[in-house]
């Protein structure tokens, strides 16, 4: 178990052709991922050898999901064509879309979350490093080798502090890493996957990385002291930040005392979840946690 | 990307939404003509991208125009908020019979647009809405459907406006959608002595990821005002300036928001924010290191990098690059792990720079570079 993805998702890669896209279905292949074709409307019909391996091309979300039985689609469009991709998608039936594709205009992610909703796709993203479980499935851009199958579920707004949370913890390994992305709105929240890690049996414990902006994080906490009975380990990013300035992400901008690093480590530590100042010290505190397990694992 | 007012007001009357008649200057004579031509009397604001500008002294009546030309000049280049007054406008002056506040604003949980209106607009729209909360209506718009007559009824009907704003409602939404804008907030929007709805002042903020449909919006207004980050962004890279002495490069917005968080922890003050992004060549390495060694408070640079995507040898050779164009006045400390790091870190051996050392970890890289920048 893990959530969202299992070894046996079958993949398929929006933009599959264009140089991301291509790179990276080399390195989901390399990660074991099943990735059973690309799509691209002008070049339907096509084979692509990645690595030795012939995949086909479709000319549309449809058509790849009844010839290969596909349930996942990873986006690389670019942004002024990615609205129509996910609506493509989710008008398939396809049941999760992990859109990395980053500059989306907002307006067209809310339309296409919207339809999404409405027709029971589940999005991930937009401007997000995707999904791993490792070993297992890999859907999007997150290195595969710099850890290993484990018992921590994360769940990331930031790209690079995924990355850097899996290294400090490679030793102990994860469950599944979702990296949520960084727009102010976004398809799958930290709500969204505490509630799965905390149906996962294969996950012990979580760690929630969040940044400043918005109140994800504060209703997070609520949502964790009320449902959540696993432990939570949290690091939020922008201590330092100014108010009224975008601090990379478009989704990363204090207005205010609202959405301040501060106000959603002071929600956090209220729920009862222990929050690190540095991503090391984050990552100490889940080894103090783990550490019987760990033990036990060891012998 | 926010607006200027009187870029605001543009799109307001592009959309058919009432604005008073307007001229902006960066010339105080200039400003004289300018209110001949409006008729005499006008109002004169400063043209900044913050709020308070009323009670900062930067909006201004002026009887005739003398009194425009000397008020342009005593408002020209004061500083409001931080930000230095360039230009002003002169708009003919509107008799207020009351006024009123709406805006199409992003709400992030719900992940759709929100309406807010109150029919009590003005100055003090922020106190009415602590004070007050019942006074001020909140309707979510779906967004397929958008704004149309019978919404902007129940718009103006939850917030109590006159039916003659339903007109301006629906227009407001047209501006939100069609100019890709995240937030439009008109205040006051004003019902005049005879009865006219205008639109006396507004805000818009447009959505900078919606540029490639927008060929227009490129132009000198919509760059930085600040020169380092106007070369930044010339460049491609996301940069902020802050007020300390480390600059901070990283790879990921996340990740260099948590450096300058660890920078701070360490008795140090970050200089600025830099994100090379991600899968970044040699080229933008250099590049972003040329920015902020152009910053004369930067005593000690940090380069925190973990890749993912991006090749730690390709930002070392970046480095190394960048040291034949610019010289290295100041240390910087450099921490590379993840993707190809043994290789980034014999390609910084390898050079042997005297200013130029290496960290094994995100924390000690940026203990050491605090150090650096707070004793050198």
């Amino acid at each position: 178990m893990a959530i969202y993805l299992t070894e046996k998702s079958k993949i398929l890669v929006q933009g599959m052709t264009g140089a991301e896209g291509m790179r990276h279905t080399r390195r989901m292949l390399a990660a074991g991922t099943d990735v059973v074709g690309g799509v691209n409307p002008r070049k339907a019909g096509r084979t692509v050898d990645v690595d030795g391996r012939a995949l086909p091309v479709f000319g549309t979300v449809r058509e790849g999901i009844d010839a290969t039985g596909a349930d996942v689609t990873v986006v690389f469009v670019p942004p002024a064509f990615a609205g129509a991709a996910v609506m493509e998608a989710a008008d398939a039936g396809i049941g999760l879309a992990v859109v990395i594709t980053e500059g989306v205009p907002i307006h067209d992610a809310v339309a296409f979350h919207a339809h999404a909703r409405s027709r029971g796709t589940r999005v991930i993203g937009p401007n997000c490093p995707g999904l791993i479980t490792p070993g297992r499935s890999n859907a999007g851009i997150i290195p595969a080798d710099i850890t290993k199958p484990g018992r921590i579920g994360l769940v990331s707004k930031s790209g690079t502090l995924t990355y850097q949370l899996m290294h400090e913890l490679r030793d102990v390994g994860f469950s599944t890493c979702v990296g949520i992305g960084g727009d102010p709105v976004v398809g799958t929240t930290h709500i969204d996957c505490l509630t799965a890690f905390q149906d996962d049996p294969d996950t012990e414990l979580i760690v929630l990385i969040g940044e400043i902006g918005g109140d994800a994080e504060e209703r997070a906490a609520a949502h964790i002291r009320d449902h959540v009975t696993k432990p939570v380990v949290a690091y939020i990013a922008g201590f330092t930040a100014p108010e009224g300035r975008t601090m990379g992400h478009a989704g990363a901008i204090v207005s205010g005392s609202s959405g301040t690093a501060r106000a959603k480590k002071e929600a956090l530590e209220a729920a009862g979840v222990r929050v690190g100042q540095t991503p090391t010290e984050t990552a100490g505190l889940v080894l103090a946690h783990l550490e019987g397990g760990m033990r036990t694992a060891i012998v | 990307m926010d607006l200027y007012e009187h870029q605001a007001r543009q799109l307001f009357d592009a959309h058919g939404i009432v604005v008073p008649r307007a001229e902006v200057t960066d010339s105080p004579t200039e400003a004289r003509a300018m209110a001949r031509g409006l008729g005499g009397r006008v109002v004169v604001k400063a043209q900044v991208r913050t709020g308070g500008r009323g009670k900062a002294g930067g909006v201004r009546f002026a009887a005739d125009p003398a009194a425009a030309e000397l008020t342009a000049r005593r408002i020209l280049g004061m500083n409001i908020d931080g930000h230095q007054v360039r230009t002003v406008m002169l708009a003919q002056p509107v008799a207020v019979e009351s006024e009123f506040y709406v805006s199409y604003v992003l709400d992030r949980t719900a992940g759709t647009f929100l309406a807010i209106a109150s029919a009590e607009g003005g100055t003090d729209i922020e106190e009415v809405a602590a004070a007050h909360p019942e006074a001020v209506a909140r309707v979510p718009v779906d967004p397929a459907e958008g704004v149309t007559s019978a919404k902007a009824r129940e718009i103006a009907d939850a917030a109590g406006l006159p039916p003659q704003t339903v007109d301006v409602l629906v227009r407001l939404w047209q501006v939100l959608v069609r100019e890709d804008a995240l937030l439009v907030e008109v205040n006051p929007l004003v019902r005049t002595e005879e009865g006219r709805i205008v639109a006396l002042d507004g805000k818009v903020t447009l959505d900078d990821n919606a540029r490639f449909r927008h060929a227009r919006w490129r132009g000198p207004d919509a760059e930085p005002e600040d020169t380092l980050e106007a070369k930044a962004a010339a460049k491609g890279l996301t940069y902020v300036k802050l007020d300390g002495e480390v600059g901070v490069i990283g790879n990921g917005a996340g990740l260099v928001m948590s450096t300058l968080d660890v920078v701070a922890g360490c008795g140090a003050r970050p200089a600025n924010f830099l994100d090379i992004g991600g899968g970044a060549s040699a080229r933008v390495m250099a590049d972003g290191l040329s920015v902020i060694l152009s910053d004369p408070d930067v005593r000690a640079v940090l380069v925190n990098v973990f890749g993912g995507i991006t090749a730690c040898d390709a930002v070392a050779e970046g480095i190394v690059t960048a040291l034949d164009t610019v010289r290295l006045t100041r240390p910087l400390v450099v921490r590379l792990d993840g993707n190809n790091a043994a290789r980034g870190r014999a390609v910084l051996d390898a050079r042997a720079h005297p200013l130029i050392e290496q960290a094994t970890t995100m924390d000690g890289a940026a203990r050491r570079a605090a150090r650096l920048a707070t004793t050198a």
